[in-house]
């Protein structure tokens, strides 16, 4: 087998299996994030009382991790078998608000970094922020029909 | 500290579906990566309306709060709660108050990695 035949029989193979390889890799990093997640809100659970400030805290922490590893260069190459394992965790946010940010740089701080960071955050928080907002209308709306407002 | 070994199972397992729902999203069809964040957020909005998303927190903790999915949930929750609390007002301040703290993070982290790196590909 010559190295031509070799590469098409490799592609091949590789479009066979990345699927099931790609889930398998995305299934086993995005759960390890959610461990360290869950392993964070115990930490944090021992000094702070409410439950959903400590789940919080410790997505605030992925985010600094996350950012950390993107400054540094690795977070690519993780997410690179990672896939939607590194993406759909908040660390996947969070590296779509660092990157930019830091690509951003050569084009100054207000029209590089600043601008930059809300490439893909800004579509994030608008629509998370419009859906908030229907389902709150909907939500008042019923709570008006149910005689509780 | 106490440690629940059980719930870092189910974290494990309900973070790893999450994502490999999302996986096979991009493996099939031609959505981008901000096409799948923002699908996220909208369907924890959604699936907190339907009552669904807080018994998944409630049964696997960060498994659910970590995935974008959660951050839907969270906007969602803070909307009801402000809404309670406010009247028609809540349904404008509720959601980003309630994310307040992961936005901001983003956000202020993002910059100060900006100012301490340089781009890695040039």
């Amino acid at each position: 087998m010559n190295r031509k035949q070799y590469i098409e029989f490799a592609e091949g193979r590789a479009k066979r299996t990345s699927s099931l390889k790609n889930c398998i890799w995305a299934f086993i990093t995005g759960g390890m994030i959610c461990v360290i997640g869950q392993l964070l809100f115990f930490v944090y659970s021992t000094f702070m009382k409410d439950e959903k400030s400590a789940y919080s805290l410790a997505s605030v922490t992925l985010v600094f991790l996350a950012g950390l590893l993107t400054g540094l260069g690795l977070f690519d190459k993780f997410a690179n078998f990672a896939g939607a394992g590194t993406l759909v965790p908040i660390t996947g946010f969070a590296n779509a608000v660092a990157s930019p940010a830091i690509e951003g740089k050569s084009e100054g701080y207000i029209k590089g970094v600043a601008t930059q960071m809300f490439v893909i955050a800004g579509p994030v928080i608008v629509y998370g922020s419009a859906s908030s907002v229907i389902y709150g209308i909907i939500y008042y709306i019923y709570m008006v029909i149910a005689g509780n407002i | 500290m106490q440690i629940d070994y059980l719930l870092i199972l189910k974290a494990f397992l309900i973070g790893g579906i999450l994502c490999v729902i999302a996986q096979i999203l991009i493996d099939k069809t031609k959505l981008t990566p901000a096409y799948i964040l923002v699908g996220y957020v909208c369907s924890g909005v959604l699936l907190n309306g339907l009552g669904i998303y807080p018994k998944l927190v409630k049964w696997a903790g960060a498994g659910a709060t970590v995935p974008l999915t959660g951050f839907g949930n969270t906007l969602a929750e803070g909307v009801k709660q402000a809404i309670e609390k406010d009247g028609a007002f809540g349904i404008i301040y509720g959601g980003i108050s309630a994310t307040a703290a992961g936005i901001t993070a983003a956000i202020l982290f993002a910059l100060l990695w900006s100012i301490l790196f340089k781009s890695k590909n040039k």
